[in-house]
């Protein structure tokens, strides 16, 4: 935990009560998830309760207490994406990483996650990982998307 | 850029801006916000870096703009003066593009737009059906200015309404104009947004808020990222003008985190126009003082209701609560608030530039002006489309959407998101507006309009979207947490083949009680898409419950996949990619599925060429 940055956020929102979920999603993008000695260290410093703040953690589906994965797979769950086979898709990840929706491979390599609308509802399906978008996606396309990633897993 | 401190000023610089354009250079647009998923970025890169080669800087500018509406056929580019439309660019068209078009004036034929049934290409991005049938007047300047520069917009007559508004209107004109103009909010619910405005300005206090809602939660709408993307500007300019009429002095944007473009360009706009002192304190002179905050969501849809969200910004897990008291006596931080959508910020620009009656006299009785709709699903042409309330489905769906993919054939619409509901075959004359559609058992909702065909299975959409209220559900009230559960239960039986007849009435109650008994709209609605699809697509129920059948290949209990012998040509593709050898066959023959192996994860569907896969 990087004490001196979370500090510098915490400043920089001028310890606002207010700003907490502010605060969090700046202090999770540090690592990309938000360790419990940090939400502590949050509430110590802004003279929060930390049940308020473990409540916003849980509340919000962006907040993660468990690290995640090298490449977070964000598999849109959206209407035009369902209907254009969004949950086979979401089996053919499960079943390919072995993992669950929420799950971080073994490797550490993947995070799948789905989400509820990217807003690019033209291109459905979509399946985004890391920045990088990928449209009309079939069950049989996700193969060579995973390894587009897991080739460069020594980089 | 310097400090406008005057209107006066502010004409000043629009007529600079003009001074300093160059009349004979070319212009190329691209989208670089809803394409950038199609890879844009490299497409703009490549025309940068071939128009430097050339020598060409001053002869073509190129043009980062927002959203063009016209997503299927990304990424998209207009060169201007000539209107030139050309659509799925790749980097490696582009040298073409600067060779032929800019430099030599001719048109590459091979990239126009092509009209699916006569063949023909259509040069002009104003001939295209899809864009010749809208009425673009709140989305007119996404797509064709760049949003990250203030200039871009106050060229096309951006500001020009804030100085009108404050150089020759009251506080209360500015409301009562709203009033007179009809303006629905287009977030969802359709309540009268003057009416909103009058009520806080009356409202006791010295301290009051503006708050624009870009947390558009609907799954399958995009507009309201497309204006925030696209043309920022407009929706800080409608902000001021509500700030002026209701006498609040800060504001606030949410915007959902799955939006970062939206951000991005929000806080570059949020800057410029500090800088240029059109935020801050003393705007343009007048003694205005206002600024915007931006909050970002962090992935609550509920956080969409307007109490959640203002909980949301205090810092809070942003639960409902009930009302009275309404957010225009008592809102945000207490004090008395007014919250729009960020599409009714868009329109507040058009009303006080043009007037009330303009806008009145767009629209039908009920439904005033127009509405952006996210057009998606199985439908030919999709992207977002302005169209006039009152235009019928069959306009936006046929004649600007361009008819169903692959020539199947139309089965619904699906409008207002969640809280909406399943349009029919038999309602396709029916004219877009807030009344109708809540008629027809959907609602407006934020606009988008998902269309199925029969591959799509309606039991499936209803279970789809209990499913996904189920998770948002905040829990706090029984009947929508509770109600919700039960319901999702009850459907996913039918769709897994336990479903029973009595089931009909458990469904109708509770999404009855759940009308009645919930705290918010989440709740409220949460019935709609059950209701709507019984009522119009009872015998797919029946199939399910009696038959065990699901006819769309969607519920994977209901249904196998075969292989059609007549159209199978043996090319083995499917027995090569099945990731569970349930294919079998030799070469030049036609396959057979092993159902008993089979784990119908649609791949072989999905990749068959001779489309020979069938779900029976």
């Amino acid at each position: 935990m990087d004490c001196d940055r979370i500090d510098s956020i915490l400043e920089s929102y001028g310890y606002d009560h207010s700003a907490i979920i502010s605060i969090m999603q700046d202090v999770q993008g540090i690592e990309n998830y938000i360790p419990e000695e940090a939400l502590r260290y949050i509430s110590e410093k802004m003279e929060l309760n930390l049940a308020r703040i473990f409540d916003i953690a849980t509340f919000y589906k962006a907040f993660s207490l468990e690290p995640r994965g090298r490449h977070t797979i964000k598999l849109c769950c959206g209407t035009a994406c369902h209907l254009g086979g969004a949950a086979q898709n979401l089996d053919q990840l499960k079943r390919t990483l072995r993992i669950e929706e929420g799950g971080t491979t073994e490797d550490r390599l993947f995070s799948l996650e789905t989400v509820n609308c990217l807003g690019t509802c033209a291109l459905a399906p979509v399946v985004v990982v890391e920045e990088d978008y990928y449209d009309s996606v079939k069950p049989g396309s996700l193969g060579k998307i995973l390894s587009t990633y897991s080739s460069d897993s020594e980089d | 850029m310097e400090r406008i401190t005057s209107i006066a000023d502010l004409e000043d610089l629009r007529n600079s801006i003009f001074a300093k354009r160059d009349p004979a250079m070319i212009s190329i647009r691209l989208c670089n916000t809803g394409c950038r998923a199609r890879k844009s970025v490299k497409v703009f890169e490549s025309l940068e870096q071939e128009i430097r080669e050339q020598g060409l800087e001053r002869k073509v500018a190129v043009k980062r703009t927002g959203c063009q509406g016209f997503c299927e056929m990304g990424p998209v580019m207009v060169v201007e003066p000539e209107n030139i439309f050309y659509c799925r660019v790749k980097p490696k068209d582009v040298a073409e593009i600067v060779a032929e078009t800019v430099q030599a004036g001719n048109v590459v034929e091979r990239l126009l737009w092509k009209d699916p049934d006569s063949g023909e290409p259509v040069v002009h991005e104003r001939d295209i059906p899809y864009y010749k049938k809208q009425q673009k007047n709140i989305s007119n300047s996404t797509g064709r200015i760049d949003p990250t520069e203030i200039e871009e917009y106050i060229a096309v007559g951006g500001y020009s309404a804030l100085s009108k508004v404050l150089s020759t209107m009251q506080p209360a004109e500015v409301v009562d104009t709203v009033v007179a103009s009809g303006l629905r909010g287009r977030g969802g619910g359709g309540f009268p947004t003057g009416l909103k405005w009058r009520l806080c300005a009356a409202a006791p206090g010295d301290v009051k808020y503006i708050i624009a809602n870009g947390d558009e939660g609907d799954p399958g709408a995009f507009m309201d990222r497309s204006l925030m993307e696209g043309d920022p500007h407009s929706i800080i300019e409608g902000m001021i003008i509500g700030a002026y009429a209701i006498g609040a002095g800060q504001g606030f944007i949410y915007v959902r985190e799955e939006y970062p473009i939206a951000i991005e360009h929000l806080s570059i706009a949020i800057r410029q126009a500090e800088e240029c002192g059109l935020l801050g304190n003393n705007i343009l002179g007048t003694g205005l003082n206002f600024s915007i905050n931006i909050n970002k969501g962090a992935g609550a849809f509920v956080c969409g209701e307007e109490t959640a969200l203002m909980i949301s910004i205090e810092g809070r897990s942003g639960t409902p609560r009930s009302r009275p008291p309404y957010p225009a006596i008592e809102g945000l931080f207490g004090k008395p608030s007014v919250l729009n959508n960020v599409e009714s910020f868009g329109n507040i620009t058009q009303i006080l530039l043009n007037g009330a009656d303009w806008y009145a006299g767009i629209g039908t009785v009920g439904s005033k002006g127009t509405k952006i709709f996210s057009l998606v699903g199985k439908v030919n042409n999709t992207g977002l489309v302005e169209v006039e309330m009152g235009t019928t489905l069959r306009e936006i769906i046929f004649d600007i959407g361009g008819g169903i993919r692959n020539n199947r054939n139309f089965k619904a619409v699906q409008t207002g998101g969640p809280s909406g509901g399943c349009i029919p075959i038999s309602k396709i004359d029916m004219p877009v507006d807030y009344d109708s559609l809540r008629e027809a058992g959907a609602i407006m909702g934020s606009g988008g309009m998902i269309v199925m065909d029969e591959t799509s299975c309606m039991v499936d959409v209803a279970r789809y979207f209990l499913n996904f209220l189920l998770f948002e559900s905040c829990g706090k009230c029984v009947p929508c947490r509770e109600g919700m559960q039960q319901m999702h239960e009850i459907l996913t039986n039918i769709c897994e083949g336990r479903g029973e007849e009595s089931d009909f009435d458990l469904l109708t109650e509770l999404a009855n009680f759940m009308t009645t008994s919930s705290l918010c709209g989440l709740g409220g609605t949460a019935g709609n898409p059950a209701l709507s699809t019984i009522r119009y697509f009872r015998h797919e129920y029946e199939d399910h419950i009696h038959e065990k059948k699901c006819r769309a290949g969607v519920c994977k209990n209901l249904f196998t996949y075969a292989i059609d012998e007549e159209l199978c040509n043996g090319c083995t593709l499917c027995a090569v990619k099945c990731p569970e050898e349930a294919v079998s066959g030799i070469k030049k023959e036609p396959h057979t599925i092993d159902t008993e192996k089979c784990i119908k994860c649609g791949i072989c569907f999905s990749s068959c060429k001779q489309k020979a896969v069938v779900a029976v």
